[in-house]
């Protein structure tokens, strides 16, 4: 082209393709309806109290520590999971055993199985009295009804993000590269940190971050299993069902729209991540 | 060898321990009181409205959600538009939403005290604690499962195959059944298979709005929670072990789906 042509801003390239104002219509109002209206309502409704109003309620001590034990326990729960998880990618990824495939499709159980089922299984698992808490106990462990028992059903509902994450990048992953280390005299361990490691950390972080900001919003599979004491192993998002039963509404938005917001952030922080790993 | 062993042995041990004993765990409890008292529980009256409902829910639910996957994929695979991004970031904002909050923003919505809770109750109109307020939160949770199979799909498969078949004289409608369809059908199945087991198995968002009404707003998931609360735990178990049975067979397809035809399922190795 040898001449430059200046066109006016437009939304949208022409295209043959019919169809798209009626598909974008749709998908946009349905999107709006269905999922922005109603989170406007959430963001808008805490302010009837007054800023000052939504401060008290969200640093209120029972809400701080709902918030620090649904933060805290998603953290520990995600790092537990980055580990295991990695070593279980690894596992899938490397070894040849057989029933690999079977194990495989089963990482993926926490996303299949319903929440509250998994609920009460881990309660039937860890109550004083259940399968593992009845051991547990003897040798002093409370896990049921602690921070403990929040961290365990946090831990099994993120098990496949890390593994999903981290699976697809060791896979692909040349394995040319760590013998080329190897001939050049690293150890396993260098190998590993040196080649290994800087390959899948994006992807790996961006398991842990998956796994954290799903665990942070959890209800179905905690409620059951942490005892809800309010202040030791009471969640955010159970404090919120308990404020919309007394029908203080304006609190329970508030609570929701603080969660809303940090999830917001971190959901900002994974599509960087993933951004970083691409161009790598 | 040995670190192999070593890393093998932690790595199935973290897998029994974490993922086959809670499953286990539902069906051993299920059967604790014997095979009769599990049919009883799941013939019971309330068990069955509560099954019942799950599925009409899931029924509604789920269609509503493709219809929307296949028009939002369309429009965004199909044509080169500004805030396209950002369009496909809002889909996916309900995955990242805590279930509490999804039933919560109806509630505020449409609860008694909630924007349009005056407005609706003067024509008559129930939403929360009502089956409609059970379909809306499980339409918000279920809303990228569609949308996000199909979109990655089809912009790998580009415009050409459209292009020739309008080219040839199809309308868009025969574009869209004839050459985009039967492209992305698995792609499509897989999504709709995962919406509707989260569809089913969703517990929080439903909890929020179902005011847990027995025979009447109350699914399986809260029938469980319901039956656990009053000690009632072999039939909980029992409610349960269907769920977890949706879930197996869930799994089971899902993997055929990934074996046979892995290279036409776009997020086969993402979520």
């Amino acid at each position: 082209m040898a001449h430059v042509v200046r066109t006016a801003w437009r939304f949208r390239q022409p295209s043959v393709i019919p169809g798209f104002g009626i598909t974008f219509g749709f998908a946009v109002a349905y999107l709006s309806l269905v999922i922005l209206i109603p989170l406007a309502a959430l963001l808008l409704r805490p302010w009837e109290l007054g800023l000052v109003g939504v401060w008290e309620v969200v640093t209120a001590p029972r809400v701080l520590a709902a918030l620090k034990l649904s933060f805290g326990a998603a953290l520990a729960a995600s790092l537990i999971n980055a580990v295991f998880g990695l070593l279980v990618a690894w596992v899938l990824v490397r070894y040849r055993f057989p029933g690999k495939r079977i194990l495989d499709a089963f990482v993926d159980l926490p996303f299949a199985l319903p929440t509250a089922v998994a609920g009460i299984a881990l309660s039937a698992l860890y109550a004083p009295n259940g399968w593992f808490g009845q051991y547990l106990a003897e040798i002093g462990v409370k896990v049921a009804y602690t921070p403990l028992g929040v961290v365990v059903a946090l831990t099994f509902i993120g098990l496949p993000f890390v593994v999903r994450s981290v699976q697809p990048v060791l896979s692909e992953m040349e394995k040319e590269l760590e013998e080329v280390a190897a001939t050049l005299g690293a150890s396993r361990g260098q190998t590993f940190w040196r080649v290994i490691m800087p390959a899948i950390l994006p992807a790996w972080l961006t398991g842990a971050a998956l796994a954290f900001a799903r665990a942070v919003g959890e209800y179905g599979s905690v409620i059951f299993i942490a005892g809800n004491l309010p202040m030791v192993s009471e969640i955010a998002p159970l404090l919120i069902v308990i404020k919309l039963e007394q029908f203080d509404y304006a609190g329970a938005a508030a609570v929701g729209s603080a969660m809303l917001v940090i999830s917001f952030v971190m959901l900002l922080a994974i599509n960087s991540l993933q951004a970083w790993a691409r161009k790598r | 060898m040995g670190i192999k062993l070593l890393l093998g042995t932690l790595a199935f041990g973290y897998i029994a321990v974490f993922l086959l004993t809670p499953l286990l765990a539902v069906f051993v409890e299920a059967f604790r009181n014997g095979a009769d008292a599990y049919f009883a529980a799941i013939t019971e009256k309330d068990a069955q409205s509560a099954i019942w409902l799950t599925l009409t829910v899931a029924a509604i639910a789920v269609p509503l959600n493709t219809v929307f996957g296949l028009a939002a994929a369309w429009a965004i695979t199909k044509f080169e538009f500004r805030g396209k991004g950002f369009l496909i970031t809002l889909i996916d904002l309900p995955f990242s939403v805590s279930p509490v909050i999804s039933g919560l923003v109806y509630v505020l919505l449409f609860g008694a005290q909630g924007y349009m809770g005056p407005f609706l109750d003067a024509l008559g109109i129930k939403v929360i604690f009502t089956v409609t307020g059970l379909v809306l939160a499980t339409v918000f949770v279920t809303f990228p499962f569609v949308a996000r199979e199909l979109i990655p799909l089809m912009q790998e498969q580009g415009v050409s195959e459209e292009e020739a078949a309008l080219t040839l004289g199809a309308t868009g409608w025969q574009a869209f059944w004839y050459v985009t369809l039967p492209n992305v059908r698995w792609g499509l199945l897989y999504g709709v298979l995962l919406c509707n087991a989260r569809a089913m198995g969703e517990f929080g968002a439903v909890s929020v709005v179902s005011g847990h009404i027995r025979g009447l707003t109350n699914t399986m998931p809260l029938h469980v929670e319901i039956l656990y609360n009053e000690y009632n735990f072999a039939a909980a178990f029992a409610v349960a072990s269907l769920l977890a049975l949706l879930a197996l067979v869930t799994l089971v397809l899902k993997s055929l789906l990934e074996w046979q035809f892995g290279d036409s399922i776009a997020s086969s190795r993402r979520h």
